[in-house]
């Protein structure tokens, strides 16, 4: 009986359904699918119910009066609804039992036409000089409820326009439609209340307090959830039409978060980073230094080839002459005088591949670059490598504690041949000079840098960013997947594959020819891996390990969806 | 009525023999100022003295046996209102006297403020100590500075008296009644709205459910706000007792009403007579003195510039005993619920009296330029909406409107009525659906078919010339 109280019956379009109590009308209207148009609604976010566009007619039971006989239910038990002529917001008021809901009726059909009418008079209709084209609302809601004319003839309300809000976001006053979700974001999510109103009615405009900016390394998720273009990213700006990128999704991997996000590219071209919803991570949001890190991609210091050091001069050589001169090379030496420099930032699948490598040559000192840095009360981790879980299950738990041992070992001799791994060992604690004491130098980069110019052998590899496939658990043990949106210039390759042909090149074939067979050895190798595949682990990913740490964003969501402030 | 004739009152400004003063009964007293001494000498905090003494349960009883209906504008019945205090109540009660008189036509709360800020005071103690509140402010408009001034002056006053403060009259009831003055804003009339203002945000008003004011109101505790009258008016609930309080005026429409005529009259001004007791005709022919010499009556707005417009001429069905009977507009009775029967409202009871010198697209875009002023902008059908009807009246004032612009006028009205987080979008959408519903012919002959086309925004206009020029 418990179990049946905590359900509500609710008659949507005639359709009766159940739903937990609670439930907001806009969501139980989602799960009987009638998506309800709205602007201001937000389930991150609190409703205050300002734009309208939710409205609904609704109906609940009628009451008796006095004396008069209580209403009759039908056959399956339903009483019948009395409609109110009043129509009400579905985004703000939760579902009770026995109500009625009419998502395609005359009266709601009426009230989104003109609320759509209202929003758009004002409304500059730049759509062909608007960055938002393309994935606005105002667009997409005005092609089912808006007219092809109007009947506006007055002039429009001016507004300030291109204003300068702070150091990454433009806004345009006359674009905005005062559904003042980035004032409840920055309020309400990131702590820093710097938007607001000014002005009131018509001339209302959005503007930041006097003397205050939106700075904050979340601001970039008010452009996100602005459903117009009057909140505009000035990193992406007239860069790409929206309907040109491609979407793919993968995770940020610029701390140990790794927060979901849709990386949007066009030929070969990474655009944008926006987050994806996963309320185990990230919820709706990100950190705006995660998602403009990767410009460097672009970068002129980028690897595009394989580079073999002759006569103190690096030059460019072809994947096989490289490959087979870092084997021959290595195969000069005393497994005991090999180290490893791995990265946190490697997936599993490069990180297994280095421990393979590692097997078959018999090296057993391999390490990883330990990268902290300052944690926040929202989403940023302290830990700046997205994978050092991962190196932790794969490589062995001492394997941050190994870089001090490793370089006092070149430092002593007793370490002569190196391979580094998309590490720059002049920054985590290696001399130039003792490097320069190495027989054997053997790295692989994104960008050039100090430690390329000392290597015997340089491979290029691929970035994290956009641009490979593989797995990564994140600071709280889940793993999860990345996924390539554009392929890397010239020849860099993924460290996996660089890896998987050093090691044939010394041992022989191995049966590794795509990345799912590295995941495959990996779950017959690693028990915690056992049982999954890449496409087991889906776009939200999978716990793991066990969480090391909580992450404080959610937390407060969580509180502020026990209180019924969000939906969540 | 007698009691009103034993008091003298300042020459020229004597009550109208029709008049009952009960909490106008000191306006334009002869002899009368608004400090301690005077409004003592007269009885004064007499009824607080009995209600201490009294179970508070009993006072809001009492006040919901008066049938005490809000004088604000809404209408509805304080002692209900006062009962929507959740039983289990933990948190701290608030009261606030809604003092924000910013509906045109309205000027009632003023007298009281400026000329009896005690009779307020102690109908404010006696509504605290029944709603169990121990902490009211007084939330006046800007544009008050004086009442305002003087309502501080009272209080302090209060306080010497130990009419305010700790254990009031040694009854342990704990008191403090602050002022606090608005910025300027129609909206914080809206008791959301003036308790997102008291919170120094901006007033935009609250969506409900969930958030009634009785339940989570002034820092979501418990709040009960009530107009200037109202709170007045219960400090003769006391006096005479709820019972007696409801036989004044008529059934379900009790007690007094202040009604504050302007326009067309020979005499305009304030006039408190019994709910229901005098119809509109009575009120602007005999209380009134008349129309402007050789005008006829046009059309009267009767309960502040948000009700809906009657016209001369207009037939109103309404019900009388079983029967339902026509009558004109001169017969309505002042009552809350008969106007309501004809279609408008007894609002805050300012009657605007309009005769035949006026235009109605000249008054209606009169009405709608405030309304385009005060809309807060924070939902939007009334913020897009209100400009916009402004501005398609202001054309039709001025000669340049189509007659389809009147049929636009009509349905941005309706776009915006009932479709709004607070009663603005009805208060702003009202006047013109009623103008023009009941003014069509003068709406349309002030327009003209040339301007069929007529666009008036420069981009549209721009964006035309060029196609045209293409083809």
């Amino acid at each position: 009986m418990s179990e049946a109280n905590d359900k509500v019956n609710v008659q949507i379009d005639g359709e009766w359904h159940q739903f937990p109590k609670g439930t907001r009308m806009i969501e139980a209207c989602r799960l009987a699918g009638k998506e309800i148009p709205h602007y201001c609604y937000h389930p991150k976010l609190s409703s205050p119910g300002n734009c309208r566009m939710c409205l609904v007619e609704m109906g609940m039971p009628p009451r008796p009066r006095p004396g008069e006989d209580p209403p009759k239910p039908d056959k399956d038990g339903h009483l019948p609804i009395q409609w109110i002529p009043r129509p009400a917001i579905s985004c703000a008021n939760t579902i009770a039992e026995g109500m009625g809901i009419r998502t395609d009726s005359q009266l709601t059909n009426e009230c989104r036409h003109g609320v759509m009418e209202f929003l758009l008079i004002n409304h500059p209709l730049d759509c062909p000089i608007c960055d938002q084209a393309g994935e606005c609302r105002l667009q997409e809601f005005s092609v089912e409820f808006g007219t092809g004319g109007s009947r506006f003839r007055e002039k429009k309300v001016k507004k300030p326009k291109n204003v300068d809000i702070g150091p990454r976001i433009r806004l345009d006053d006359e674009r905005c439609i005062m559904c003042s979700r980035c004032i409840r974001f920055c309020q309400e999510v990131a702590d820093d209340d710097v938007l607001g109103f000014t002005d009131r009615g018509s001339h209302t405009v959005l503007g930041v307090h006097p003397g205050k900016e939106l700075s904050n390394n979340y601001g970039l998720n008010t452009v996100d959830i602005c459903p117009v273009g009057a909140l505009t990213s000035n990193d992406f700006r007239f860069q790409m039409r929206v309907w040109f990128l491609k979407e793919t999704n993968s995770i940020c991997t610029s701390c140990g978060r790794g927060c979901n996000i849709i990386a949007g590219a066009r030929e070969d071209k990474l655009y944008r980073l926006t987050p994806r919803d996963n309320n185990e991570v990230n919820s709706s949001w990100m950190c705006d230094y995660g998602r403009l890190n990767f410009h460097f991609l672009t970068s002129e210091a980028r690897l595009t080839d394989p580079m073999i050091l002759e006569h103190r001069a690096h030059r460019i050589a072809r994947w096989s002459e490289a490959v087979g001169r870092a084997a021959e090379k290595l195969k000069e030496f005393d497994a005991s005088k090999i180290a490893i420099i791995a990265s946190g930032r490697m997936t599993n699948e490069e990180l297994f591949m280095a421990r393979r490598l590692g097997e078959t040559l018999g090296i057993e000192k391999i390490a990883i670059v330990p990268r902290s840095g300052e944690a926040d009360d929202y989403l940023v981790s302290a830990d700046k490598n997205p994978n050092t879980r991962g190196a932790r299950l794969i490589l062995g738990k001492k394997v941050d504690k190994q870089l001090k041992e490793i370089a006092a070992g070149v430092k002593k001799g007793t370490i002569t041949a190196l391979i580094a791994l998309d590490e720059n060992l002049l920054k985590c604690g290696f001399e130039e000079d003792t490097l320069k004491k190495l027989d054997l130098l053997i790295s692989s980069h994104i960008l050039a840098n100090p430690t390329a110019s000392l290597s015997h052998v340089v491979f290029p590899s691929t970035a994290t960013v956009a641009e490979k496939r593989g797995t990564m658990i994140n600071r709280t043990g889940r793993l999860q997947r990345l996924n390539q949106a554009i392929d890397p210039p010239g020849q860099a390759m993924d460290l996996w594959e660089i890896l998987r042909d050093l090691a044939q090149a010394l041992g022989g074939s191995n049966g590794v020819y795509l990345l799912e067979d590295v995941f495959k050895l990996m779950a017959g190798t690693i028990k915690e891996f056992e049982g999954l595949s890449l496409g087991k682990i889906g776009d939200q990913g999978l716990p793991l390990l066990k969480p090391k740490e909580s992450i404080p964003l959610l937390e407060r969501e969580r509180e502020r969806i026990e209180k019924g402030i969000i939906v969540g | 009525m007698s009691k009103a004739n034993a008091i003298n009152y300042k020459k020229g400004k004597e009550p109208h023999a029709r008049e009952y003063r009960l909490v106008f009964k000191n306006v334009d007293r002869k002899g009368w100022d608004p400090g301690i001494d005077c409004y003592l000498q007269d009885g004064g905090y007499r009824e607080l003295k009995k209600a201490l003494l009294m179970d508070p349960v009993d006072i809001t009883e009492d006040v919901k046996k008066s049938g005490l209906r809000g004088r604000g504008g809404a209408g509805f019945p304080t002692g209900v209102k006062w009962g929507f205090i959740p039983p289990n109540n933990t948190k701290p009660v608030y009261l606030i006297c809604n003092a924000d008189e910013s509906e045109p036509g309205t000027f009632k709360d003023r007298y009281i403020i400026h000329q009896d800020p005690h009779q307020l005071l102690e109908g404010m103690i006696i509504s605290c100590f029944a709603t169990g509140a121990n902490l009211a402010y007084i939330y006046i408009r800007e544009e008050f500075p004086e009442g305002a001034r003087i309502l501080e002056k009272a209080i302090e006053e209060c306080h010497q008296k130990g009419f305010l403060g700790k254990n009031i009259l040694k009854s342990k009831f704990d008191l403090e009644i602050f002022v606090h003055r608005g910025a300027g804003a129609y909206i914080c009339g809206e008791e959301t709205g003036l308790i997102e203002s008291l919170e120094g945000k901006r007033p935009y008003p609250r969506i409900k459910p969930p958030y009634f004011p009785a339940a989570l109101g002034l820092y979501m505790c418990p709040t009960i706000v009530n107009n200037v009258e109202s709170l007045c008016n219960v400090k003769h609930i006391i006096a005479m007792g709820g019972d007696a309080f409801a036989k004044l005026g008529t059934a379900r429409n009790t007690g007094t009403r202040v009604l504050c005529v302007s326009g067309d009259v020979v005499n305009p001004g304030y006039f408190e007579v019994e709910v229901g007791h005098i119809t509109m005709g009575e009120l602007i022919h005999d209380l009134c003195g008349g129309l402007k010499p050789g005008r006829k009556l046009k059309a009267v707005i009767p309960g502040g510039s948000s009700a809906k417009v009657l016209r001369a001429g207009e037939k109103f069905k309404i019900k009388k005993g079983d029967q339902e009977i026509e009558i004109g507009i001169e017969d309505i009775p002042m009552d809350f619920d008969t106007l309501m029967a004809c279609g408008s409202m007894a609002g805050s009871g300012g009657v605007i009296v309009i005769d035949d010198s006026r235009k109605a697209s000249w008054i209606l875009n009169n009405i709608n330029e405030f309304y385009a002023h005060e809309s807060c902008g924070q939902c939007t059908p009334c913020r897009e909406g209100s400009l916009w009807m402004k501005k398609i009246t202001d054309r039709i004032t001025r000669g340049e409107a189509s007659p389809d612009d009147v049929e636009t006028l009509e349905s941005v009205a309706f776009n915006i009525d009932g479709k709004t987080i607070c009663a603005f979008g009805e208060a702003c959408a009202w006047p013109t659906e009623s103008f023009v519903a009941k003014f069509r012919e003068e709406f349309l002959a002030d327009t003209s078919e040339k301007y069929d086309d007529a666009i008036l925004n420069p981009e549209t206009e721009l964006a035309a010339a060029h196609l045209s020029s293409e083809t």
